[in-house]
């Protein structure tokens, strides 16, 4: 994995904002899906596609390719237009999400896009499937496989038990070549997180189940490049990056507020974000400078 | 009288038929499909000698992962290793594996379309002392009900290892359920066996069928018993072993319906959804038959030895030729 260069992070930031505006346009479009998590996570889905994943879009069943599961399938918008743009499926079929045929369905299912490393949803199990895929790669290359198993998973979502059963197992199996990614964005459909039950120390949490832990901005390309290559250079454990984002991220009115989890913008709400996101005028630009 | 070409044991009559546990037939097959793949992988939620998976697990230790005590991250890795081409079998008690884990099985399972096999132990009341808590009598419900699923309830421990080598080599997900008790061997080596077909084990020495009994599981050895004091009494019986309840061998049973006119079925389970009903659904469709239900009548499994279990539940012999006898009268 290379270095980013300030013309690559021009580039991804450009490319960020693309996906961006694409969930917008899909979800106005569908009428129904999740807005702030795909948001939120889009400069993360950037860096991987665009930067990290050893993945070949014209050979998706690559079997030497990083596998990537995403366990909350809520925010598949982000996952399908980054698929889109790099290059899996034509970006006009983005307007399709949600609607009856299309291979993008409400939350990712393999039988329809059979390039998708699993089907998800139901919050909490996308780790233990990233940790079997884990043990089956170290079971045929050994512990020194050059394969990335990447999991990302929501903060919400570490409410259900099964990831806590899962976070032991990889943490008693050392399993190095598995880097799990949590989108800490603080909200869940009820409230913030601490509210609803709090997680707070996660990285703590995290460690004593012995793991390397890193927490970051998950909206700073150099941060988020920065931890994936930390994490790849730990031999003995697997790695968890908390990847701090804002809910909604990109769109001032949808930033932070929770209640934008599981609802669509509607067409006016949706024009406004795009002429935000298409100005460049508003905080993405400035951030990161 | 047997049907003679299955080759079945013909011993089975005797009062000191051998007995195995089906759990021991699965830990053979494991080890043998195996020996025979080195893509079969094992996956174990701490019960990995009361599963008999010790076998495959002490052969092949780079192969097998213990997971402790968490069947929902059971069910959910060996779906992550089979995303790999890893063909993964998982096992635990069936109350715990389906029971416990039933929507990761369906989600990262099925839904996903993975070759994973699920071995669901100690399933039925003849776990005996244990009590209700871990009889499972709703697995076979739970798990039929799922797209992809292949659903198999060996009668016996031979039947058991072969079911478990066959299942090695279709890419179905697939639930194969065990007993623990030493149950009768009914069938040999040398018996036929295939993923979705039953098997007439017991026929009329002359003549067609006036009633049929179709049992899965090892419930099946009562049923023969029965049919032997049945013929004595002058009812022709023919008694079907269907082991495999999903895909149901539909032809099969339709076969039989047309010859008896009606049928009991049996099997150590609800009588809500499980083999019986799976029965019904096809005879509804094709050719609408009298039957008598055999099964647990909606209530939970308690401690006792098996086989007080089983007359308590109304599963015994006495109970099958009560449930002819009353079926009879509904032939039409």
């Amino acid at each position: 994995m290379e270095n980013l260069t300030d013309l690559k992070i021009k580039e991804l930031k450009i490319t960020a904002n693309n996906i961006r505006q694409s969930i917008i346009e899909m979800l106005v479009e569908a009428k129904s899906g999740h807005t702030a998590g795909p948001l939120g996570m889009a400069d993360i889905f950037t860096l991987l596609y665009f930067h990290a994943l050893k993945q070949d879009p014209k050979r998706p069943d690559w079997k030497d390719r990083d596998r990537l599961v995403l366990s909350n399938g809520h925010i598949c918008p982000v996952l399908y237009a980054t698929m889109a743009y790099a290059g899996y499926m034509p970006i006009n079929e983005l307007l399709t999400l949600r609607k009856f045929g299309s291979r993008l369905q409400g939350h990712p299912h393999r039988e329809f896009m059979p390039w998708l490393e699993n089907s998800s949803g139901p919050l909490g199990s996308g780790l233990s499937q990233a940790i079997g895929m884990a043990i089956a790669d170290r079971i045929d290359f050994g512990p020194g496989t050059d394969k990335t198993i990447y999991c990302l998973t929501g903060d919400g979502e570490l409410n259900e038990g099964q990831n806590w059963e899962a976070i032991m197992l990889a943490g008693k199996e050392h399993l190095r070549n598995l880097l799990v990614i949590v989108d800490r964005n603080n909200i869940q459909i009820d409230g913030f997180t601490e509210n609803v039950m709090p997680l707070d120390d996660l990285a703590a949490k995290w460690q004593s189940f012995n793991w390397h832990v890193q927490e970051i901005d998950g909206h700073n390309f150099r941060d988020i490049n920065d931890a994936i290559c930390k994490a790849k250079a730990v031999y003995e454990k697997p790695s968890v990056i908390i990847a701090r984002t804002i809910p909604g991220k990109g769109v001032r009115e949808f930033e932070r507020d929770y209640h934008w989890h599981g609802t669509p913008p509607n067409k006016e709400q949706g024009q406004m974000a795009l002429k935000e996101l298409r100005t460049l005028g508003g905080r993405i630009k400035s951030e990161d400078e | 009288m047997l049907n003679q070409s299955l080759k079945l044991n013909t011993k089975l009559f005797n009062d000191d038929v051998e007995q195995i546990p089906i759990r021991q037939g699965f830990g053979e097959g494991l080890l043998q499909a195996g020996i025979e793949d080195n893509n079969i992988v094992a996956l174990c939620a701490d019960l990995v000698g009361s599963t008999k998976m010790d076998l495959f697990a002490d052969k092949f230790p780079e192969r097998y992962v213990e997971i402790g005590v968490a069947e929902q991250n059971l069910a959910s890795v060996a779906s992550g290793m089979a995303a790999m081409g890893k063909i993964p079998f998982i096992s635990s008690y069936a109350m715990f594996s389906p029971g416990r884990n039933w929507e990761q099985i369906r989600t990262t399972i099925c839904y996903n379309d993975r070759p994973v096999k699920i071995a669901g132990s100690h399933a039925g009341v003849s776990v005996g002392p244990d009590g209700g808590t871990h009889q499972a009598i709703e697995d076979l419900a739970i798990t039929r009900v799922i797209p992809n699923m292949v659903v198999i309830s060996p009668c016996d421990s031979i039947e058991a290892k072969k079911a478990t080598i066959a299942c090695a080599k279709i890419k179905e997900p697939t639930y194969l359920r065990l007993a623990r008790e030493k149950t009768p061997i009914i069938t040999t080596d040398d018996t036929p066996f295939e993923i979705g077909k039953a098997q007439i084990v017991f026929i009329p020495e002359s003549g067609l069928a006036d009633i049929g009994i179709i049992a899965t599981g090892a419930l099946l050895h009562k049923a023969i018993l029965a049919a032997k004091i049945l013929e004595k009494d002058g009812v022709k019986i023919k008694v079907m072993n269907l082991s495999t309840i999903k895909p149901l061998d539909d032809e099969a049973i339709v076969s039989l319906a047309k010859e008896a006119k009606a049928l009991v079925t049996l099997e150590e389970h609800q009588v809500s959804g499980g083999m019986g009903s799976a029965v019904a659904e096809c005879l509804a469709l094709y050719y609408p038959t009298p039957i008598e239900f055999l099964g647990v009548q909606n209530k939970f499994g308690q401690s006792g030895t098996s086989e007080e279990l089983i007359k308590h539940y109304g599963m015994d012999v006495p109970d099958i030729i009560k449930a002819v006898e009353k079926v009879l009268k509904r032939r039409v």
